[in-house]
């Protein structure tokens, strides 16, 4: 008697969780373009927002107060690539959110999945609030605007002044002046090294390849034009190659517990890093408040002010949201409006990328307390960043960095070869899925 | 059940209930098990065609490969040189952890051993630490400049030769004491009589565990050896979370290792399906394999 109660109740059970399992797949193609028009008026719209900026929920209930008609909701997302893995798999089971956080190297793999909408129409006003380079990551030289810009991430040399005192080390100028400052370092100080080179983060070594004056993609035409072997890019490889193959710097990757034991105890003096360093040294490195100081990157030619970009984001809007116009308007108030700019910069303690923004950060960084114009000399340092477009494979580029530079640490093998193997794979991989490319 | 009534009606129509009970079973297999797997082989006939720039909508379709994915995962060179990484790391844990288990069920259960209860609960606790913090601590133990290990023995442990042998440890570390207590338990199942007798026949300790406990227990250790080969296949948590503190673990280390980075990493679904089926494909045939190599041996006598 029990068991057949039980197997009628799950029975039952399963019927229900199969009723509603075919009404979710069946009513989800006939939803997305019909309801945008007729949405509007009936009851507030409501969005969803994946992003991993912190106290985004803070900031959020600014417009949520403001707009009853347009109630936005937070989910708060681990970051990373693993976030855009996530983004691209919702897009594709055709239950995306409305609005997500896409980093800029994530940006075109999104949008050649089709995973984000055009917003062309709804940014055309807007355009003027942020600078030509990183108004350029979102349109991917093309016709289209994306997403909008957020926060950038220009390249600057964090290091630190009490010990750059200590061993009588001037702060490096140029590359030159650097590799000699390492040697200088060791002979000091066996256990110390002026820096290190992490083969886990290829943002941090595109952004150096970027103020060399890299470009591993552009659009030519109506193809790809792939050149992540260029000679800006070699040329770097080959200076960080040398450095750790004689030993000047270190070669273990950033953001391990080793690398925090390294900097909490001065075993590391600088970090070639962007301007969100200072949250991340804060919680890595927190003995180490107060003795930090930033300064330009250094430069391949003496006198120049060049610089890359590590990191940044965007917030798109998913192509298959039914609320496009709605989303484009929190969009464009969260990146552009002056009091949503004030909450980015003092809640969620980024840079924001709006121009008019920049200027206006006021007090250094807690952990900066040294250095009081903190934010207006990175203004200054980010003036002369160039970035470049990103390509629609990142995901592979960026792993056959990991591979690549991973071994080439261990084998002690030269770091262009890595290189080259990044240019390979990524060709390939443009090939195999029919991409046009340039020659 | 007692009223006659229903009784005569079970009895008119004796061929529904069976179909009844079943269909909970049939219905989550189908839905859980035999559809992904159905999705999988689907997907792995597929793959992306781009044209142009393959920005914006339309430049992007999904077209049939046929076997294509099929025969490029079974001809890449990275997934056979992840097999036989697999297999040296393989082999190594199935040795050491199933040799640890039956020396720790054998001594557990001749009686000499004292505190038997507490030991026995030491040596399980560790399988209730799962696989990724497990590997976090493990990880801590190794770095370089964290090491407590390091101030006494001088090797880096996450180096390019010693990393298996690191991560074997984790393995060991963490399923030991399930395969302990499954041969313990077998062992306790045995009737006591028959040491007894061995006893009395003049038999040491050592010639009743070799002689009859052993044999005994080839049932168990055969059940525990395919659960240990099934789960070395599919290795993934201790190479993954151990990556990012070293240089010696590539993103395609484990065969499992190259379906998520086929499928989350670098974007390709139908490649990442196309390599899953491969791996299971290995699995059955080595699991199979196995248990037919063994079969008449430990269950014909048993």
């Amino acid at each position: 008697m029990r068991a057949t109660r039980l197997g009628a109740a799950l029975a039952a059970a399963l019927a229900t969780t199969l009723t509603l399992a075919g009404c979710g797949g069946g009513g989800e193609p006939a939803g997305a373009p019909e309801a945008a028009e007729s949405q509007a008026p009936q009851g507030p719209v409501k969005l969803t927002y994946w992003t991993w900026a912190p106290n985004m929920d803070k900031i959020v209930d600014i417009w949520n107060k403001a707009n009853p008609d347009i109630q936005v909701t937070v989910s708060k997302q681990a970051g990373g690539d693993d976030a855009a893995a996530k983004f691209l798999t919702a897009a594709k089971a055709g239950n995306p959110p409305d609005l997500v956080q896409a980093e800029y190297q994530h940006l075109p793999s999104f949008v050649a999945a089709d995973a984000v909408a055009d917003l062309k129409a709804e940014t055309g006003a807007v355009k003027g609030e942020f600078g030509d380079g990183v108004w350029g990551l979102v349109t991917l030289g093309t016709e289209g605007v994306y997403a909008v810009p957020q926060d950038s991430g220009p390249m600057m040399l964090f290091y630190r002044q009490d010990l750059f005192d200590k061993y009588g080390i001037e702060v490096p100028k140029t590359w030159d002046e650097y590799a000699e400052a390492a040697r200088a370092v060791r002979e000091r100080d066996s256990g110390v090294h002026l820096g290190t080179f992490s083969s886990k983060d290829p943002g941090a070594f595109a952004g150096l390849a970027q103020q060399a004056g890299a470009r591993w993609w552009s659009i030519s035409g109506d193809a790809w034009k792939v050149d992540v072997a260029d000679a800006a890019t070699v040329k770097v490889a080959d200076y960080w190659g040398g450095l750790v193959k004689e030993g000047a710097i270190d070669d273990m990757p950033y953001f391990t517990p080793e690398w925090n034991k390294a900097l909490n105890d001065g075993k590391l003096l600088t970090w070639p890093s962007a301007v969100w360093a200072p949250g991340t040294l804060e919680s890595n490195a927190p003995k180490a408040k107060g003795k930090w100081a930033i300064a330009p990157l250094p430069q391949w030619t003496a006198g120049e002010n060049a610089t890359g970009f590590w990191g940044g984001s965007s917030v798109a809007v998913a192509a298959k949201s039914p609320h496009r116009a709605a989303a484009a308007r929190f969009v464009t108030w969260l990146n552009t409006d002056p009091e949503a700019l004030d909450a980015l910069v003092k809640q969620a303690a980024i840079y924001p990328a709006a121009t008019k923004a920049q200027s206006a950060l006021g007090e250094a960084p807690a952990y900066f307390g040294n250095q009081p114009d903190f934010w207006q000399q990175a203004a200054q340092y980010a003036a002369g960043a160039r970035g470049f477009t990103f390509g629609p494979n990142v995901g592979v580029t960026y792993n056959a960095f990991r591979d690549g530079f991973d071994k080439a640490l261990q084998d002690g093998s030269p770091f262009a070869d890595a290189v080259r193997g990044m240019h390979e794979a990524t060709v390939a991989d443009m090939r195999k899925s029919g991409f046009s490319l340039a020659s | 059940m007692t009223r006659p009534v229903k009784r005569r009606r079970a009895a008119r129509r004796p061929s529904l209930a069976p179909y009844l009970f079943l269909t909970p079973a049939v219905v989550l297999f189908t839905l859980f098990l035999a559809v992904p797997i159905g999705y999988t082989g689907y997907l792995a006939t597929r793959r992306t065609q781009v044209s142009g720039l393959g920005l914006g909508s339309g430049s992007r379709r999904e077209v049939s490969a046929g076997f294509g994915n099929l025969a490029a995962a079974v001809t890449d060179g990275e997934l056979w040189a992840g097999w036989l990484r697999v297999l040296g790391y393989g082999t190594l844990v199935l040795v050491v952890m199933l040799g640890l288990a039956l020396l720790f069920a054998l001594a557990l259960d001749s009686a000499r051993v004292r505190l038997a209860r507490f030991t026995r609960i030491a040596i399980f606790l560790p399988y209730a630490v799962p696989g990724v913090a497990a590997s976090l601590l493990w990880g801590f133990l190794y770095l370089p400049s964290l090491s407590p290990i390091r101030a006494v023995l001088d090797v880096d442990l996450l180096g390019a030769t010693t990393i298996t042998y690191s991560m074997a440890n984790v393995a060991v570390w963490g399923g030991t004491g399930f395969n302990m207590l499954v041969l313990y338990t077998a062992l306790r199942a045995v009737p006591r009589d028959y040491y007894e007798a061995a006893r009395l026949d003049g038999a040491s300790e050592t010639r009743i565990a070799l002689l009859i406990k052993i044999p005994l227990l080839l049932p168990a250790l055969i059940l525990t050896t395919v659960f240990s080969i099934i789960a070395t296949i599919q290795v993934f948590t201790e190479p993954t979370t151990l990556r990012p503190f070293t240089n010696t673990i590539s993103s395609t280390w484990s065969p499992l290792m190259k379906v998520y980075r086929d499928a989350f990493v670098t974007g390709d679904l139908y490649s990442a399906a196309a390599t899953s089926i491969v791996i299971a494909a290995i699995s059955l045939v080595l699991s199979f394999g196995f248990l037919r190599v063994v079969r008449d041996r430990a269950f014909g006598e048993g």
